[in-house]
């Protein structure tokens, strides 16, 4: 029997026709994965190098053959609860995730694999959703995915869905950015507000009885990047603020270049919303996710051109430059309060969670 | 943010911080004798390393970080003996985000949940008494903790569970109030404190009053506060007013949200469920009179406790040693600074704490930690 999950090429969406619910079956091996594969992750993911079914894509070497230029490899699991959110849901965080891990390293994104564990008794609507929420994100970053394994494990075994993605792209010569590489005088940029995706998630969750207009900010930050290199070709490097903020990112790139970061809290974006909900929890913003948010490290003489090419930029409206790079206190990160205060701004511990009065 | 941008506004914060200066100059604080303020709540010791302020008084005050985070006053055996509860066949527990990381003697929540008990985070005892109607089969306790200003939402969540016929939610009770622990550090003779900065929260549960001795028997000023910048400043500068012209009384800065007379509401509720117990045991402080609250007997039935034979409820109220060097009773006294202590920042860290001071965000050792270090990171 066939799964039956058609395209709705005038919607662009995945439609199925009935509700079903995946089963080990479509886990085995068998026809029913055969057919799962064929009805809902081919036409999706639609490209030659896919579309062949073998064992491996073969990729056209592109950009790869130019002498000087670099292989970039990255993989990433991801695991989040609830798995729809404002803003998004797993699937466009993990095509997101890691074209940005490819991205924030100069590379440009080539071609991205895809492999999935299913729980038993998952809803096959959604994972049409999710799907199809991969294809389009994919398609903004201007990447294909070529490569995918599907797995099912029994009821209990997994929490609904774990998406793993790995991706490789390619860096162009000269181009080389590396957390070593900060140096005191150096700006620090991000692109927008920070912890819009922590604190959607915090909130999605349900369990704060908390209403807020919040979206999680995943997005694609390959064109971002590009961007930021062509206008500041000195730039020092970047990261994706991911788990544990821009406080934890900040933190690794002062212990790599045994530098000290200098922020001024009056210069770092945060939307209303997400320091309303900080405070209510007793959480810092610095501390919380993000998932379209990069951090640079810039010479102060790029800083200029490199704000401006990133607020040219949909996704970088909102850049600040919320510090510098000084020569102390090394390997440590500093916040300056809005009050001349000055605090440690250290790496969260784990999960945030939240205090009790 | 409305009532929150209004009392960060460093034009504000500038005028108080000079007006602290002058007042300090006048009582005489100097640096190697400075004029001491204790602030009780956790919450403010949070703010004043969060906002940098303990950097930009004078050096001639210095802030003593009181025992107001109720986590970290928690001692081992009540810890271990919520372990033990958590691990028991059958058992849900549940409790805030920050009790998951305090440390007993056999480790904490957060471990027993990755040995396999299940452990859950809530937001409210609410939610607690939620899980126990939506799992019938499950016991549901609920570790509550906290000073007055938790106690009046379990108080209710057993009402509401009373009123529901739920037979599956009990509370293993660690609540405990403010004004004891204060009357205890005030009759030890080692502790020099010249005002309190008194607690902006539980005040709002219980009122000004229950802070007149300290102004009447042991004469010191305190004044009750907010927990915005300009909140706590101008706290400060009207404990030093008082310190300046000789007087002693109970002042409420916090007058927006406390009423001298507090929440009778919430006192009543507090009063239908909890009764001060003759004794318990505070992390670093040692067994106070009538400090803790205990459920009354009328609400036998979800006091786990009772239910469990636990704790005091199995007749043990033995006291767990604490680790060998921490010093987190003289802390909490006042009488050391954390980074005094041998452990501090070597063996106990924020990611492997020693000591409860250290596990909390509202901890005095780990806010010195967080956000004070900077001289030493400097180095």
């Amino acid at each position: 029997m066939s799964t039956v999950i058609a395209t709705d090429p005038g919607a662009g969406h995945l439609a199925p026709p009935a509700h079903r619910t995946i089963t080990m079956a479509h886990g085995g091996g068998g026809r029913a994965m055969r057919d799962l594969v064929a009805d809902l992750f081919l036409p999706a993911f639609d490209n030659p190098a896919l579309a062949v079914l073998e064992d491996q894509a073969q990729l056209d070497p592109g950009g790869l053959a130019v002498p000087g230029a670099r292989l970039a490899f990255t993989t990433d699991g991801f695991v989040v609860r609830p798995l729809v959110f404002p803003g998004g849901d797993i699937g466009k965080l993990a095509v997101c995730g890691t074209v940005n891990d490819l991205a924030v390293g100069g590379a440009t994104p080539l071609a991205l694999s895809c492999a999935v564990v299913i729980e038993e008794g998952f809803d096959l609507v959604l994972l049409a959703g999710i799907v199809a929420s991969m294809r389009a994100a994919a398609a903004e970053a201007g990447v294909s995915i070529v490569t995918g394994d599907t797995k099912v494990v029994e009821r209990g075994a997994a929490d609904g869905l774990f998406i793993t993605t790995a991706g490789v792209g390619v860096v162009a010569p000269g181009v080389a950015l590396s957390a070593a590489a900060a140096r005191p005088g150096d700006a620090v940029l991000v692109n927008g507000p920070l912890g819009d995706h922590g604190a959607t998630i915090l909130v999605a969750r349900g369990d704060l009885a908390l209403e807020t207009e919040l979206q999680s900010d995943c997005r694609p930050l390959n064109g971002l990047m590009q961007a930021l290199l062509r206008a500041a070709p000195g730039t020092r490097c970047a990261r994706d603020a991911t788990r544990g903020g821009v406080a934890a990112v900040l933190n690794e790139i002062a212990g790599s270049a045994s530098v000290g970061i200098r922020l001024v809290e009056e210069t770092v974006p945060v939307r209303p919303a997400v320091r309303g909900v900080c405070e209510i929890l007793g959480l810092d913003p610095l501390h919380l996710a993000n998932e379209g948010t990069a951090v640079a490290i810039v010479p102060a003489d790029e800083a200029g051109a490199a704000l401006a090419a990133w607020r040219a930029h949909p996704y970088g409206a909102g850049a600040r430059i919320i510090g510098s790079v000084a020569e102390a206190p090394r390997g440590r990160v500093t916040l300056r309060t809005s009050l001349g205060g000055e605090r440690l701004l250290d790496l969260p511990l784990g999960d945030p969670l939240p205090r009790i009065c | 943010m409305k009532f929150v941008d209004e009392f960060r506004d460093p034009a504000q914060v500038r005028a108080l911080l000079a007006r602290i200066g002058r007042l300090v100059d006048r009582i005489g604080g100097t640096r190697d004798r400075p004029v001491t303020i204790m602030e009780i709540c956790g919450g403010h010791t949070h703010a004043i390393f969060r906002f940098g302020l303990h950097r930009l008084t004078p050096e001639g005050l210095e802030f003593v970080h009181g025992p107001g985070c109720p986590v970290c006053v928690l001692p081992m055996a009540r810890v271990d003996d919520c372990v033990e509860l958590a691990q028991r066949p059958g058992v849900l527990l549940t409790t805030f985000g920050d009790a998951v990381r305090v440390p007993g003697t056999r480790g904490s929540l957060l471990q027993a949940k990755a040995d396999g008990a299940d452990v859950r985070i809530v937001y409210s005892p609410l939610d607690a008494l939620e899980l126990a109607r939506r799992t019938p089969g499950r016991e549901v306790v609920f570790f509550a903790l906290g000073f007055e200003t938790t106690m009046p939402a379990t108080a209710a969540a057993v009402l509401q569970a009373e009123r529901e016929g739920i037979a599956n939610f009990t509370l293993f009770c660690n609540h405990i109030t403010v004004p004891p622990p204060l009357r205890a550090l005030l009759q030890d003779p080692d502790m020099r404190l010249d005002g309190f900065v008194g607690p902006g929260h539980v005040s709002m549960v219980i009122g000004t009053e229950p802070y007149r001795f300290i102004a009447e028997e042991f004469h010191r000023p305190v004044v009750v506060s907010g927990f915005e910048p300009a909140d706590l400043l101008q706290s400060v500068a009207m404990v030093l007013e008082q310190i300046a012209q000789g007087r002693a009384a109970v002042e409420n800065q916090y007058a927006r949200v406390v009423r001298p007379e507090g929440n009778p509401r919430a006192l009543a509720l507090m009063d239908r469920v909890f009764e001060p117990r003759d004794r318990f045991e505070w992390r670093g402080l040692g067994e106070i009179d009538s400090s803790g609250m205990r459920m009354r007997e009328r609400y036998a039935a979800f006091d786990a406790e009772r239910k469990f034979g636990v704790g005091y409820g199995a007749g043990r109220a033995r006291p767990a040693p604490e680790s060998d060097g921490c010093r987190c009773g003289d802390v909490v006294k006042g009488a050391m600074k954390p980074p005094a202590c041998p452990l501090f920042g070597t063996a106990c860290t924020p990611q492997s704490p020693v000591g409860a001071l250290m596990v909390s965000s509202e901890g005095s050792c780990a806010a010195y930690h967080q956000y004070a270090g900077l001289r030493e990171a400097a180095e």
